[in-house]
């Protein structure tokens, strides 16, 4: 994709030598520079992602493919289990990213007051962001034991009566979005204080003057200032939800039954099954939801976005 | 500076002390449980419970973990520092290079390197043609592939971040160069890379985090026991492992132990990126 006819030996005579009609062609930011880049990102990523589509609408065994039309998709739209796949994804994406926006602000506020030990609560929240997906899905489903877990432990010690967080087939899928939004919420967090704290001190100072109380604070300064960070917050929770992956397989495995499945451990499953045209159909069904809802929600969100 | 709702003269120490203990709650205890359940023994261990452990077996349960299934702990570290380090290095230079351009030249390419950026940020990958791909190339099963994977993937933030910063970087800088005789390669590598330096730190921090943390694509794209990720190591101790909790937590620990590394030393740094990428989303 990148203009490859120029030269690529980086002409060191040539400032000197060539001050004629040739130096208007050359750019000091040539786009060869593009091709390094372009190359691996084509190959193995524009180029499956178109492909998909195709081998989406085949019998394929990685090595020759079948042409059987939409015949994956009848079947995907068909399997009740595949299905609630998609149901699953879409709950957990919102269930996921609407926790983030309330708990992360909740979060910040606090987090950006003068408080003993600000520093110190800002790390202890951001870092489970850091920490392997896996590792804190094993540990949540040792802590999430209905019987042994230390989660219904506590809940006991205060009289409550937990339920089988990820073997109840009602509450699986809600537990597994709980730890996301453990594991996420430090991150969501980072960006609204970002926000709270890049807002001027002079509308506050302001708003005092005025009499505003730390309500009037919140509902008329904070919140709509810091409405790009919410924005982010949103995208990013959203786009991480709906392609979310490695928790769910760590905690349930999409059990118990397929009540806590979603497209991307059905993609996952159809793979290691061998039915590489539904995992791939399950792949393009997919990449429709998160097109269809990110790309609309991004530009109706970012258009009355305040430039900070 | 810190423009909050709650500006007293002095700390708010009821909420301070609310907000403590509600944090170690919620966020310290489930580490601290990791790190008392790797060194209790076998029998304690499978009790789920927070209790102080009777016995400390810290160096025996490092030592079984490390020595389980001919140290697959080991050849999963070596794998897993490869791999980031390759393709870390690999995204850094030239998504760099394409920042710089896509930036500093206003052309038609622009355009569609702004989708493509954009549509890396959002897309996710499709799994079983890119195996397709990789299997075409001879590249499939082999840590190089999984390499090239993690670049194409991680391309696109990356970009973000530099052209961000890059924006910042007076264009008269350039011109001087350019006059002093400098080809495009040699004012690129010697005049702009040089002064990137806070944002390639912050790019190799964020993207380290990712790729060493990544389970989906070693899963997919590298498969095979002695090809396992540190991640995959996790995967597969746990079915083996599934009495043997007390190992399960020595590896999730070792696992956990780079990341805590990473993070105290460069807290700042980690944290500007996730949200400097993020705030122009």
């Amino acid at each position: 994709m990148a203009t490859t006819t120029i030269d690529k030996t980086p002409a060191r005579p040539r400032a000197a030598a060539a001050p004629g009609p040739r130096r208007r062609a050359r750019s000091p930011y040539p786009y060869w520079f593009y091709l390094p880049a372009a190359v691996i990102y084509g190959v193995l990523f524009v180029v499956p992602t178109v492909t998909a589509f195709y081998f989406s609408l085949t019998r394929w065994t990685i090595f020759d493919s079948q042409f059987i039309g939409l015949d994956n998709y009848v079947t995907f739209f068909r399997e009740p289990a595949l299905v609630s796949g998609l149901t699953h994804t879409l709950i957990y994406a919102v269930v996921t990213s609407a926790a983030k926006v309330v708990l992360g602000m909740l979060l910040a506020l606090p987090l950006t007051s003068r408080i003993v030990g600000r520093g110190f609560l800002r790390s202890v929240v951001f870092f489970p962001v850091l920490v392997s997906t896996i590792g804190v899905g094993l540990t949540f489903t040792v802590l999430m034991n209905p019987d042994q877990g230390l989660i219904n432990d506590a809940l006991g010690v205060v009289g409550i009566d937990g339920p089988a967080w990820l073997t109840d087939p009602r509450y699986a899928l809600l537990s597994v979005a709980l730890v996301d939004v453990w594991k996420g919420v430090g991150l969501a967090t980072v960006i609204y204080i970002a926000g709270i704290v890049s807002i001027p001190t002079e509308y506050f100072e302001a708003a005092r003057v005025d009499g505003a109380g730390g309500w009037d604070n919140f509902r008329r300064i904070i919140l709509p200032l810091a409405r790009p960070a919410t924005v982010t917050v949103i995208l990013l929770s959203l786009i991480g939800g709906l392609r979310s992956f490695d928790l769910i397989w760590a905690m349930t495995r999409g059990g118990p039954g397929f009540t806590s499945d979603v497209i991307a451990s059905v993609i996952y499953k159809q793979y290691q099954a061998g039915f590489y045209g539904l995992s791939t159909a399950g792949n393009v069904v997919l990449f429709l939801v998160v097109t269809a809802i990110v790309f609309p929600l991004s530009r109706l969100l970012n258009r009355r976005e305040v430039d900070l | 500076m810190s423009a909050a709702p709650n500006r007293g003269p002095r700390p708010n120490y009821l909420l301070s002390a609310v907000a403590i203990v509600a944090a170690l709650v919620v966020f310290v205890v489930p580490f601290v449980f990791i790190v008392l359940t790797a060194v209790k023994d076998r029998r304690q261990a499978s009790d789920f419970d927070f209790a102080w452990p009777e016995r400390f077996q810290l160096v025996q349960n490092l030592v079984d973990v490390v020595q389980a299934r001919d140290y697959l702990l080991i050849i999963a570290y070596i794998n897993s520092t490869i791999l980031t380090v390759a393709s870390v290095t690999i995204m850094v230079i030239t998504s760099a290079m394409v920042a710089y351009v896509l930036q500093r030249r206003r052309g038609r390419w622009n355009g569609l390197v702004d989708f493509l950026v954009l549509s890396g940020l959002i897309i996710p990958p499709a799994v079983v043609p890119t195996i397709w791909v990789l299997q075409r190339l001879g590249l499939f099963r082999t840590m190089s592939g999984l390499i090239l994977v993690e670049v194409a993937f991680g391309l696109a933030f990356c970009v973000l971040l530099f052209r961000a910063f890059i924006a910042t970087i007076p264009r008269e800088l350039d011109e001087a160069a350019i006059i002093d005789g400098a080809g495009p390669v040699r004012l690129f590598f010697r005049v702009i890379l040089p002064l990137l330096r806070p944002v390639i730190v912050t790019v190799v921090l964020v993207q380290s985090v990712f790729v060493y943390n990544d389970f989906v694509n070693p899963l997919y794209f590298l498969p095979g026991e002695q090809n396992a990720t540190v991640q995959l190591t996790l995967y597969n101790f746990n079915s083996q492992f599934n009495t043997q909790y007390n190992l399960l937590f020595m590896d999730i620990l070792l696992i956990t132990i780079p990341p805590l590394l990473m993070f105290v030393a460069f807290n700042r740094q980690i944290v500007a990126g996730m949200t400097a990428g993020a705030i122009k989303g």
